[in-house]
């Protein structure tokens, strides 16, 4: 964790969008800005197939695609409320003392979320474990809060929390549901504690006498199937990118 | 491509293909003979293993650009296939030599981009896949049941037994050599007790034991790996110096306490230690590039495999062993270099007689 605490800047390949970026001429940049965030949190720069943050609760927890969601949203909620916060206060912060201020705003938040979740979602707050106060230490949020939410107006960073956010929680439903088809034959196996029982529906077995790949739900599952998954987008791209030079 | 002219670029001996060739000539006898001794379900494996590995690394050349055509017959693949089912149980179902072979080709070689680039042994990467994923199929050794005797399974039963896992395992199942010294460890006998009734070193040099497909014929594997080494294949130091220290700590431990540590025939002549020794550890991509790095590289290796099966909580370690030694090769390789052509072990330039004093 140590390398991943060090908060880094986003490197889109469509330009940064942190801040202080040179050609951020308001007349040009501001009516594709919110289009802008939309992509860059959800795929051009994604929390982990590109900024490579928050690897840790991201292999740690995503065994079942349930665990995954469940995560996903804790984060999701922090690090909306985190980009509030941080984006709200950034006249009064100041710099030399900003990161022990972004961390305390997030585990203040943090802490809501845990009791939440341990009050009204015990089963799934016993799954997670300790990776829900860990989210206070997760770097994409404290990357966010540096390089975009301390710079940018309220709206605008409370929607790339989101999209970063929402972008966060697909790898980790993703991750979660690659790893629990190929090593238990399921998907969103117990759904229902974490949505309700009107969800039980979503608990599918796909492949009734699954063997049990163990392996895919151990460590070196998750790098191997965050690798694979990490390859597919980036086929994806260098695909997408081919047919637009093709056809300028 | 033209043939270079000067000095220093010596043609090797044998092309790629022809180096995988060698190897599989080299280790078929063990393989002819573990077929006989497991008859049709050993045979099966073999041929699902390697039908695999095959279809993954056409799978792998064409993600990669490269011509299959042309590639797909260097080998690597074949002999990767072809070891990793060595090292399998014999009974196994079909299923574990398709993942294996997935597993082997893809994680282990493609995914590193194909041969020569990857960073570890590619049958001991699915071999340690295999076992952690599956371990109750993968540690359930049957009774060698000879080809033509009344025990063993006609070729029909022989793919009831691949295909469906229909066998009566309880009756045929049995503990290798190593296992039954674990066993006994764990309960506080004296090792050498614990071994099976009938455990002779005879037994274990011919591969009458109960064990991997081909890791049981000792004296199979020793005759293979030697012409390996006369061919100039493999380097002889890998087989020495992992054999020699095994040999030395087991014998040691068994001197100090006979009631703990087994002796060094079992070592030598038990599980995969000759397997690894000549046809794993040797893979020239993942082991060192001098002969004083191979030999670390292969003392380590020795040392992991006895400090597992003497106290780890595994029966047996060569692949952990090979994998963790791999692992290591570049840090070997950072410390012990290969002396640069034209310099001194210093990196200066060699003195030349012209050159006044």
């Amino acid at each position: 964790m140590a390398a991943d605490s060090e908060p880094v800047a986003g490197t889109s390949p469509t330009g940064p969008l942190d801040g202080h970026a040179p050609d951020a001429d308001p007349r040009t940049f501001q009516p594709s800005v919110w289009g802008r965030i939309a992509r860059d949190g959800l795929w051009e720069n994604n929390v982990v197939f590109a900024q490579l943050l928050a690897l840790c609760p991201l292999l740690a927890v995503t065994t079942t695609a349930t665990n995954g969601l469940g995560l996903g949203i804790a984060t999701l909620f922090v690090m909306v409320a985190a980009a509030f916060l941080v984006s709200s206060l950034r006249g009064l912060i100041t710099d030399p003392v900003r990161i022990p201020v972004f961390i305390l705003l997030i585990a203040t938040l943090v802490t809501l979320v845990d009791l939440v979740m341990e009050a009204y979602l015990n089963p799934l707050y016993q799954a997670l474990g300790l990776f829900i106060p860990l989210i206070v230490t997760n770097c994409a949020i404290l990357g966010r809060a540096e390089v975009f939410a301390s710079r940018r107006p309220v709206g605008e960073a409370v929607f790339d929390g989101l999209m970063m956010g929402f972008g966060f929680t697909a790898v980790l439903v993703a991750l979660g549901a690659v790893r629990e088809l190929l090593g238990a034959g399921t998907l969103f196996d117990q759904a229902s504690l974490l949505l309700g029982d009107a969800f039980a529906t979503l608990e599918i077995t796909v492949w009734e006498a699954h063997p049990g790949f163990l392996l895919m739900t151990l460590p070196p599952g998750g790098f191997i199937a965050l690798g694979f998954l990490m390859a597919g987008k980036r086929m994806l791209d260098r695909r997408r990118a081919a047919t637009a030079s093709r056809s300028p | 491509m033209s043939d270079p002219v000067a000095g220093p670029h010596i043609r090797p001996p044998l092309s790629l293909p022809a180096l995988m060739g060698q190897v599989v000539l080299a280790t078929a006898p063990a393989t002819l003979f573990s077929v006989w001794l497991y008859g049709w379900p050993a045979f099966n494996l073999l041929l699902i293993t390697l039908a695999t590995a095959l279809a993954a690394e056409a799978l792998c050349l064409r993600a990669s650009g490269r011509s299959v055509r042309t590639n797909l017959g260097d080998g690597s693949a074949f002999v990767a296939g072809w070891i990793l089912a060595m090292s399998l149980p014999p009974w196994a179902p079909w299923w574990i030599g398709v993942t294996g072979g997935l597993l082997a080709v893809i994680v282990g070689k493609g995914i590193f981009g194909g041969t020569g680039q990857n960073l570890f042994n590619p049958a001991m990467v699915a071999r340690v896949g295999l076992l952690i994923a599956f371990p109750v199929e993968m540690t359930r050794w049957v009774e060698p049941a000879p080809l033509g005797s009344s025990e063993a399974p006609g070729f029909l039963e022989g793919l009831r037994v691949t295909f469906t896992g229909a066998a009566d395992w309880d009756a045929i199942s049995s503990a290798t050599t190593l296992d039954a010294t674990r066993a006994a460890t764990q309960e506080g006998e004296p090792v050498m007790s614990g071994l099976p009734g009938d455990y002779e070193p005879i037994a274990a040099l011919l591969g009458f034991t109960p064990g991997s497909l081909a890791e049981g014929s000792a004296l199979l594997l020793a005759l293979g790996g030697l012409y390996l080494i006369v061919r100039r294949v493999i380097p002889w130091e890998i087989p020495l110096v992992l054999l020699g220290t095994l040999a030395l700590l087991s014998s040691i431990g068994h001197l100090l306490n006979p009631e703990r540590y087994t002796d060094a025939s079992v070592h030598l002549l038990s599980g995969s230690s000759l397997l690894a020794a000549f046809f794993i550890a040797t893979d020239p991509t993942t082991s060192p590039a001098t002969r004083a790095g191979r030999a670390v590289f292969a003392a380590g290796c020795a040392a992991v495999i006895w400090v597992v099966r003497t106290y780890g909580g595994y029966p047996e370690a060569t692949a952990f062993a090979v994998l963790l030694m791999n692992a290591a090769t570049p840090l070997i390789d950072h410390w012990i270099r290969p002396r640069v052509y034209g310099r001194t072990r210093r990196g200066l330039a060699l003195p030349t007689e012209q050159e006044p004093r």
